[in-house]
């Protein structure tokens, strides 16, 4: 069904979208080149005949072992054509940062942070780049493949919250 | 010539045996008294909370043993329920809770994960509670049945009741007032 979609992608951006092939669950997928990330979403969003308006999930693979190692999939949604696709951008070890894609959907915000959290896969342009899950303190990404099986992290102070008042209370409270 | 005195057997009143006395007395007493009034802060994070709450409601009720009172504010609390999985961002939040307790208090690990991370053997979990505060009473299970808790709090309570209580003499309290 959304193999119309991947078809007019390789079309339109010969080379930079390439190797298409249907996946396992029925969703059509390609890989893009990683320049081209952002390129291709903006089309796919603003095209009226392809009109992906969600980005329901952003993540990343680690294939420990091969060349390149990283991989960040985009899975896409049209609701207005009940279009579904995948598309998967390599990125190397030694170049791990991609151009972010929260100016076409703001809610990849965080999902790239999850990718930054979990796999130091970095975004340029992100508008809060911190860490999702982890605390700031906290040594190395999780779910890579070399992370320790039985790493401990270092236990940290509690931080200070700025907006929660401690202080003594208004006169004429306990 | 010795007087009849001299040799009259006296009662031998040491003090530190007085005091022994005075002080088991008092001990036996404060033990009672907290025993059956282990007021709880439920530090609830997980699954366990569950039988947690069948534990405090009607079947199994804990009220029973006078543990029935959760108190929403650790200042208020005496035992320190720790129900769930701890992981190492809300460590920190954990050990403010227990410090705001005042004394005397007691920490009950409810659950296996609160006891020693489980099978939560990953990056996140604390493995177990005592990597931050002092433990009194682990609870083993996954999550432990209501009999279980139970048994935990009676051997808390039996704790409780044995504790020594010293006497000392009160030190002025030094005021900030000049």
């Amino acid at each position: 069904m959304a193999k119309v979609v991947i078809e007019a992608l390789v079309a339109r951006f010969p080379g930079d979208v390439y190797d298409p092939y249907e996946g396992a669950g029925g969703d059509d997928c390609a890989f893009v080149q990683k320049s081209k990330i952002v390129e291709v979403c903006r089309f796919l969003k603003t095209d009226p005949a392809m009109a992906f308006n969600m980005a329901p999930y952003i993540t990343a693979v680690d294939y420990l072992g091969a060349e390149p190692r990283f991989e960040v999939v985009y899975n896409l949604l049209s609701t207005a054509h009940n279009h579904r696709i995948r598309l998967r951008v390599k990125v190397p070890e030694a170049d791990l940062e991609l151009e972010s894609v929260t100016t076409v959907w703001r809610g990849a915000n965080w999902f790239e942070r999850y990718c930054l959290d979990m796999y130091g896969i970095s975004f340029r342009n992100h508008p809060d780049p911190r860490r999702l899950f982890m605390y700031d303190e906290f040594v190395g990404h999780p779910l890579r493949k070399d992370y320790p099986l039985r790493g401990r992290q270092p236990l940290v102070p509690e931080r200070e919250v700025k907006d929660i008042f401690r202080g003594p209370g208004p006169v004429g409270r306990d | 010539m010795a007087s009849e005195l001299d040799v009259v057997p006296g009662i031998a009143t040491r003090r530190e045996e007085a005091t022994g006395f005075f002080q088991r007395m008092v001990s036996k007493g404060l033990g009672w008294a907290r025993k059956n009034s282990l007021w709880q802060y439920p530090f609830v994070t997980a699954c366990c909370g569950m039988e947690y709450m069948s534990v405090s409601s009607a079947r199994y009720d804990i009220a029973r043993f006078g543990a029935e009172v959760p108190r929403f504010s650790p200042r208020q609390a005496d035992m320190l329920l720790v129900v769930g999985t701890v992981n190492c961002k809300q460590a920190p939040i954990l050990q403010r809770v227990y410090e705001q307790m005042s004394e005397p208090k007691w920490v009950v690990a409810f659950g296996v994960c609160a006891s020693s991370g489980g099978f939560y053997d990953n990056y996140a979990t604390v493995q177990g509670i005592d990597h931050v505060i002092p433990v009194d009473i682990y609870i083993p299970g996954c999550p432990p049945r209501p009999e279980q808790v139970l048994d935990g709090l009676m051997l808390l309570q039996r704790k409780v009741q044995n504790q020594q209580h010293k006497l000392i003499d009160r030190v002025p309290v030094p005021t900030l007032a000049k």
